[in-house]
């Protein structure tokens, strides 16, 4: 069975191990592609960490009007062809997660427009090599995690779940999020709720 | 080797320099430089796994701040000079300040983020080429509490269990470690034992990231820990959550800790704690009913003036319910450290000599004396430990002093006081690799390596002897730190005394040294600890299998037994009062390690934390009129800090956190206490009285 990528809010402890180890990568190096936004709460030091969560049908990709955003044949979402994109920005509107990024693109690029959109491609050049995803890899405490999909779940007391509902659209995910047992889709009303979801799972205690 | 090399890269499978997990990592190096690192993913401790600061640690290895040439102070300024200029230079000054006031008015202050091969050698330097009693690590402001404690109750200063003993555990008890900022890598260890149903107990001032999640948080005043475990203990006792058996059979002094316990009713701990009494009475039925735990605790216990008292005061409830040498049943300190535990055993602390053997014995005098080929009255007494040097500078009986891995002019407590003292010596050199505040008082600097640049072993948190390996080579003139002190102890007339051609020399004399001692490393080789992926000790013969777990059959006093020790509550050194009326509580952040002297000159590690700050809750703020963001002076009678505040609720009302990474005027230092504890001499860094004014 393929590898899973699982996120773990309640486990993240905003450390920014896995952003670091996202500025090693060699196509954007010294660029994180993982967000980890602090929740403004004043009594909560909790972050809210975002990777792309490489969704089936992908708004992203059905967005752009350059078709600039290809799928692998593994349903890995990629960044932007850098000979396509054209910087309409339709994939940052249409992502949920607000996952797409817009950086400037390198100077060897010699074309206009002056930025592309860049994403998580769970370590595209990683995984050809065998490896897993650096952040993944690194994360201290498992609140990110790749591995068998069995053999994650067994692990672990949550239930992984890879629907959402953000207001009428339906996301499938190939990123699973760990959430208390008694949930079966994740659903949002808007990204301060997000985040505040994100706030309550990660406060809740094991019991 | 499990991990892929890239094209033109090859992979040196070596160990993190910052904390004491010493997580397994490869550095990549390419063209002789060490390019990134990867995960050595079979690694038992850490599995691949690495903190913010671990997957960026490479990048001080050519830092545009290394230090490539040695510097010798001509007219107030720090100049380029040889290596032959510098050398005599220490070595002439040194001698000559010796023979005008004694051979103890010289210091070596060391460090314990180096390998215990460093280690060793720093001991028998002070003592056999300069001759000075006077020789301690930085390990004293951080280890040194758990260290007094551990001796007294099992005759052994080491974690009791492996880490692979925590997943297994029913209740985690952290007592004053905020493990997710201070040990990344043992979150998973605590995850893995919740994910099978374990329960968390987290005791600390602070809501961290440790205590987030917890299952209780006791949310003590800073300074109350001893009245918090006197009180679990009496409700342990009077509840009858005891292992009568284990008590009778394998320990001592049981009914003088119960009696004095006896004073510590929950109303009473309640108050001085200003926690719940029923929290209290909660986590310690959680704890008495457990049949396996682990109990763990850090620097916010240990940095105490009563730290020792402290520490034996958690271990009392290990003991009382006999959960110690058993798969799954565990205690350790969580030491900081990149080598805190080898740092603290191959003597270079003022009271021991190697194998962690006390100085003042007169069999281990005898024994190193001959492994040293010296004369046992050469061998100098017992020195006094490091955080009492500024004293003995001010007395004038400490002049000159060789300084190596440590930069008391951020760490020291109430620094105002220890700078004034440093600058009042007639000599300092450093050995340093990227400089530091400390350097910047320096008459003579000794470029070194840093850790990618030598070999040698550490030991880690839980005693495993690991290896560190050679990725590159020092830049520019800069020189791997044994051969310095090597080099200075020819200079001193004793070079025959290190006649060492590589570290591999030093561990094997190391290993001699140590054989018999408390830590007694002589079973093992560089090629069992590559082979078996470290080796823990005692492990006293080639074929003896290292010891993981300790305490299984007996505790390392001479009669086998481990001891209770009761210690009656008493305040801190500096507690509130109308003109400083808060306390003040300081720690580190996950982004930097201890004074801060590489991780802030890595771009990635200041961006997460650029700047220290003040965490102080919203309802104290609003008294001072600060919102976040707003400067505040804070103050105590020792000197003060301007740094942004940070309003969150996650902290004590009563209570303001600063964390101590920076120097100068940003220093955290400038306003602790320099308190000591009368055991072990450790700071009291985690409480002092400060008033606040918005700026």
């Amino acid at each position: 069975m393929a590898k899973a990528f699982f996120i773990d809010p309640q486990r993240c402890i905003g450390c920014f191990a896995c952003v670091m180890a996202c500025r090693e990568c060699d196509s954007h190096k010294g660029v994180a592609m993982i967000h980890l936004d602090a929740i403004a709460s004043p009594g909560s030091h909790q972050v809210a960490l975002t990777v792309c969560m490489h969704c089936l049908d992908a708004p992203c990709v059905q967005s752009c009007p350059q078709e600039a955003i290809k799928v692998t044949a593994d349903g890995i979402v990629l960044s932007a062809s850098k000979e396509s994109c054209d910087s309409t920005r339709y994939c940052l509107y249409a992502c949920p997660f607000a996952v797409p990024m817009h950086e400037a693109r390198p100077a060897s690029q010699d074309r206009a427009p002056p930025t592309i959109m860049m994403k998580c491609d769970q370590c595209y050049d990683r995984r050809t090599m065998g490896l897993a995803p650096w952040c993944a890899t690194v994360c201290p405490t498992g609140a990110l995690a790749f591995g068998e999909y069995d053999e994650v779940v067994a692990q672990r007391r949550g239930r992984a779940v890879n629907e959402w509902q953000f207001g009428n659209q339906r996301i499938r995910t190939r990123v699973y999020t760990f959430v208390p047992r008694d949930q079966e889709v994740i659903s949002i009303q808007g990204e301060p709720r997000y985040l505040r979801y994100l706030e309550k799972v990660a406060y809740s205690r094991t019991k | 080797m499990t991990s892929t090399s890239r094209q033109g890269e090859r992979l040196v499978a070596t160990h993190c320099c910052f904390c004491a997990l010493q997580c397994g990592m490869y550095l990549r190096v390419a063209d002789k430089e060490v390019v990134g690192v990867e995960a050595w993913d079979d690694f038992p401790v850490n599995q691949g796994r690495l903190c913010p600061k671990g997957v960026v640690a490479y990048q001080q290895v050519r830092h545009p701040q290394r230090l490539l040439h040695p510097l010798v102070r001509k007219n107030g300024r720090l100049e380029r000079a040889s290596w032959d200029e510098a050398l005599d230079l220490v070595a002439g000054r040194l001698r000559e300040i010796q023979g005008r006031y004694g051979n103890d008015a010289v210091a070596v202050y060391s460090g314990a983020s180096i390998t215990n091969e460093k280690a060793y050698l720093m001991g028998k330097f002070a003592r056999v080429a300069l001759g000075t009693r006077h020789i301690d690590p930085n390990g004293r402001l951080c280890m040194v509490s758990a260290g007094v404690a551990n001796m007294k109750a099992f005759g052994i200063d080491r974690m009791a269990n492996p880490l692979s003993d925590i997943p297994l555990a029913e209740v985690i008890f952290l007592a004053g470690s905020n493990t997710a900022e201070c040990h990344p890598i043992l979150m998973q260890y605590l995850w893995q034992a919740r994910d099978r149903g374990a329960r968390l107990i987290v005791v600390d001032p602070r809501v961290t990231q440790t205590a987030r999640t917890a299952d209780i948080h006791l949310q003590i005043r800073p300074g109350t820990d001893l009245a918090l475990a006197n009180g679990i203990l009496r409700v342990l006792i009077h509840e009858k959550m005891l292992d009568r058996e284990f008590i009778a059979s394998r320990t001592n002094g049981f009914e003088e800790a119960a009696a004095m316990a006896e004073g510590y009713p929950p109303e009473r701990v309640a108050e001085i704690c200003d926690i719940a009494g029923g929290d209290l009475v909660e986590a310690a039925h959680l704890w008495g009913r457990a049949k396996t735990s682990f109990l763990g605790h850090a620097r916010g216990v240990e940095h105490q003036t009563k730290g020792p008292e402290n520490v034996l005061a958690y271990i009392n409830l290990v003991l009382a319910t006999g959960r110690i040498g058993r798969p799954g049943c565990g205690y350790g300190t969580i030491t900081g450290q990149g080598n805190g535990q080898g740092g603290r055993e191959h003597g270079q602390r003022m009271d021991q000599l190697p194998g962690a053997r006390p100085i003042a014995d007169p069999e281990a005098r005898r024994y190193i004396a001959s492994v040293w080929g010296i004369a046992e009255e050469d061998l100098p007494e017992q020195g006094v430990a490091c955080t009492e040097y500024p004293e003995l500078i001010e007395r004038g009986e400490l002049r000159g002093m060789l300084s190596y891995c440590n930069n008391p002019m951020v760490s020291f407590p109430n620094v105002n006081r220890a700078e004034a003292s440093w600058r009042k010596l007639e000599f300092l050199a450093v050995i340093e690799y990227l400089g530091s505040e400390t350097m910047e008082l320096a008459d003579v600097v000794l470029p070194g390596s840093c850790w990618a640049e030598d070999e040698g072993t550490t030991t880690n948190i839980e005693g495993r002897v690991v290896k560190h390996n050679k990725a590159v080579d020092p830049p520019g003139e800069a020189r791997v730190d044994w051969e310095i002190i090597c080099e200075l102890a020819r200079r001193l007339g004793k070079g025959s005394h290190f006649p060492y051609k590589s570290a591999r020399d030093i561990w094997e004399e190391l290993r001699v040294a140590s054989k018999g001692g408390s830590a007694d490393y002589y079973g093992i080789s560089w090629e069992r600890i590559e082979q078996e992926k470290g080796v823990f000790w005692p492990c006293p013969a080639a074929e003896h299998p290292g010891t993981p777990r300790l305490f299984q059959e007996r505790f390392h006093h001479p009669d086998g037994r481990a001891r209770f020790h009761g210690s009656e509550y008493r305040p801190p050194a500096e507690e509130p009062d109308e003109e400083y009326p808060l306390r003040c509580t300081t720690g580190r952040v996950v982004s930097h390690y201890l004074s801060g002297n590489q991780t802030r000159r890595i771009a990635s590690l200041v961006t997460s934390c650029p700047e220290p700050y003040l965490e102080i809750h919203p309802q104290t703020a609003r008294r001072y009129g600060t919102r976040t963001a707003d400067m505040v002076r804070v103050k105590s009678r020792r000197g003060e800090v301007v740094v942004p505040a940070r309003l969150t609720a996650t902290i004590r009302p009563d209570t303001v956190f600063l964390p101590y990474h920076w120097g100068h005027d940003q220093a955290a230092n400038r306003i602790t206490s320099d308190s000591l504890a009368p055991l072990g001499k450790i700071p009291e860094y985690k409480v002092c009285a400060v008033q606040l004014e918005r700026v």
